[in-house]
């Protein structure tokens, strides 16, 4: 028995929608079998909230009465460079960007970094306004040449995130071989296997559920850090063809997406600036995406748990950075991740997240709750994203 | 038995008094340094975690306030700033007491302030500023 999602949205409309989180799922299916599930069940909801550094917000800022060109010139928000490549009052600002007076780790290792485009998005969404500073060359229908002035999103046209890779399918767990302490995107790993980090919610994470992207596409509508968003591409790094284990979820970081949503409509509950000492800044967000109940495949897909997906141990200080030594030391669960030990080289290892599984529950239960109210629909995408045998790589 | 962590804080005039000795030998009160920063000359702090029958913890605890060390409880000292925590569980690994633990059923992370022997280890990797610490520590 199929179901459409034109069937399903019916049902969110009159209120009789069933709608479980991905992790509710798993033992409804156990009870009831994956056919009755299909039957019963129209939506599943993923969650992750997690610092994701490809992230970052487009600006379109209101003209004073001299109107000025920042395209080709500077811009900074709080002192943080954006990107004025683009048109007169376009720019960009992506989450890692850091003021030029920031010491980064150049005065004592490791840097701190407290301040920089991650929290100039914080600050915005907080209400908060933010000092424009910019440069113009000036030209005959844009002759101002300097502005600096305090701005908020009211004294913007628009002003969506934009993250070109979010959401991977999967992720490194990060190892220390060394015998020194390293500072990393993964953490403070201690010496010597001191420490395990991961970054996943496993059987909550949006892609570990469709392993074969058969309901999240291009046009797929998301909860983004509070809003509504939307999948519009492939994540960069999008790489489907990754090996996969007989579930069809992949063994190695895997698919991403491409998320846009306006940045208005988000909130601080869903969205984090976060200082990542000795390495730098990025934002954490929170992402949730439905998965329409289309078939009894879907439904073992959303079923999958903890304990069926697997995720490489990879050493952070000489293969990850130089491509020196195995690529691959182990391979664990993440049920093993989450019971706060794995075993390495036969070590207890002690292991700590940086994606939150608590946090990744409330956005999953909160998109059920939207999804329930009828304040949520579901999208048909409008293509795919590349599969797994479409020979779509990335070399990184 | 009495058990109790407490930071001493040190005035420059008694940092190379031998109080410790005193306490441990007059006293008969157990101490268990934690955590030292003690320059001769300047001001010093110390956790301690002092034990022995409750009379010789608390006369003990009169005796450095007579010489005039200021006894705050540990407390005080750090902070788990719980609407600023997101429970990423990055700081488990690095907390050697388990002051901060996570429930793993509901997965979120709290501070036990009893067990912190304040390291400091978790102010350096945790991600969103959820922990606050007293500037002097620094
Ligand atoms: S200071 Fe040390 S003992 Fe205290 S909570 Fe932080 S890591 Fe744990
Ligand atoms: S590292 Fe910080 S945010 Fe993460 S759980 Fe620990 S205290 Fe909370």
């Amino acid at each position: 028995m199929t179901k459409t999602i034109e069937e399903i949205n019916a049902k969110i409309r009159s209120g009789t929608a069933v709608v479980l989180t991905a992790e509710e799922i798993i033992d409804v299916v156990q009870e009831k079998g994956s056919k009755k599930t299909a039957r019963e069940v129209d939506v599943v909801t993923t969650g992750t909230f997690a610092p994701m550094c490809s992230s970052g917000a487009f600006f379109n800022i209101k003209q004073p009465k001299d109107k000025m060109k920042l395209g080709g010139g500077f811009a900074t928000l709080n002192d943080v460079p954006a990107y004025a490549g683009l048109a007169a009052a376009d720019i960009y600002i992506g989450a890692t960007a850091l003021p030029d007076g920031d010491p980064r780790n150049s005065n004592s290792r490791p840097g701190k970094f407290r301040y920089g485009g991650a929290h100039v998005i914080e600050d915005l969404v907080a209400g908060k306004k933010v000092t424009l500073k910019g440069g113009a060359y000036g030209t005959d229908c844009y002759p101002r040449k300097s502005r600096e002035q305090l701005i908020g999103l009211d004294d913007m046209n628009d002003a969506f995130m934009f993250n070109p890779r979010n959401c991977y399918q999967n992720y490194n767990v990060a190892v220390n071989l060394s015998d020194k302490p390293i500072y990393t995107y993964m953490g403070k790993l201690k010496p010597k296997l001191g420490n395990a980090y991961y970054c996943s919610a496993g059987q909550l994470s949006p892609l570990f559920n469709d392993p074969h992207y058969r309901t999240i596409g291009i046009g797929t509508r998301i909860f983004f850090c509070g809003a509504e968003g939307y999948v519009v591409w492939p994540g960069t790094q999008h790489n489907p063809g990754a090996a996969r284990m007989e579930n069809d979820t992949p063994l190695t970081p895997a698919g991403t997406i491409a998320l846009i949503g306006d940045l208005r409509n988000m909130s601080l509950k869903w969205l984090r600036a976060v200082s990542f000492a000795g390495y730098g800044l990025t934002l954490s967000v929170a992402i949730g995406v439905p998965i329409p109940i289309l078939d009894e495949e879907i439904v073992r897909s959303v079923s999958v748990t903890d304990n069926e997906l697997k995720a490489p141990v990879v050493d952070y200080s000489e293969f990850y950075p130089r491509g020196e030594g195995a690529a691959k030391i182990g391979e664990v669960t993440y049920e093993e991740l989450k019971s706060g030990s794995i075993r390495i080289k036969d070590q207890d290892v002690p292991t700590g997240s940086f994606s939150s599984y608590a946090k990744a529950r409330e956005v999953a239960q909160h998109l059920k709750q939207l999804i329930q109210n009828g304040d949520f629909y579901l999208t048909q995408w409008q293509a795919p994203l590349p599969g797994a045998n479409t020979g779509k790589e990335a070399t990184i | 038995m009495k058990q109790t962590k407490v930071v001493l804080n040190f005035p420059e005039n008694i940092v190379e008094d031998p109080v410790t000795y005193h306490l441990i030998v007059d006293y008969g009160v157990q101490v268990n340094i934690l955590r030292a920063s003690i320059d001769p000359g300047k001001q010093g702090m110390m956790v301690v975690e002092l034990s022995g029958e409750e009379s010789q913890v608390s006369h003990g605890l009169n005796y450095l306030e007579q010489v005039g060390v200021q006894v705050e409880s540990l407390a005080e000292e750090i902070r788990h700033l719980e609407d600023r925590c997101a429970s990423c569980t990055s700081c488990i690994p690095h907390c050697p007491t388990q002051a901060l633990e996570v429930d793993r059923e509901s997965w979120y992370v709290s501070f036990e302030p009893d067990k912190c022997i304040l390291c400091l280890s978790c102010l350096e990797v945790c991600i969103y500023s959820a922990i606050s610490v007293k500037e002097r520590l620094y």
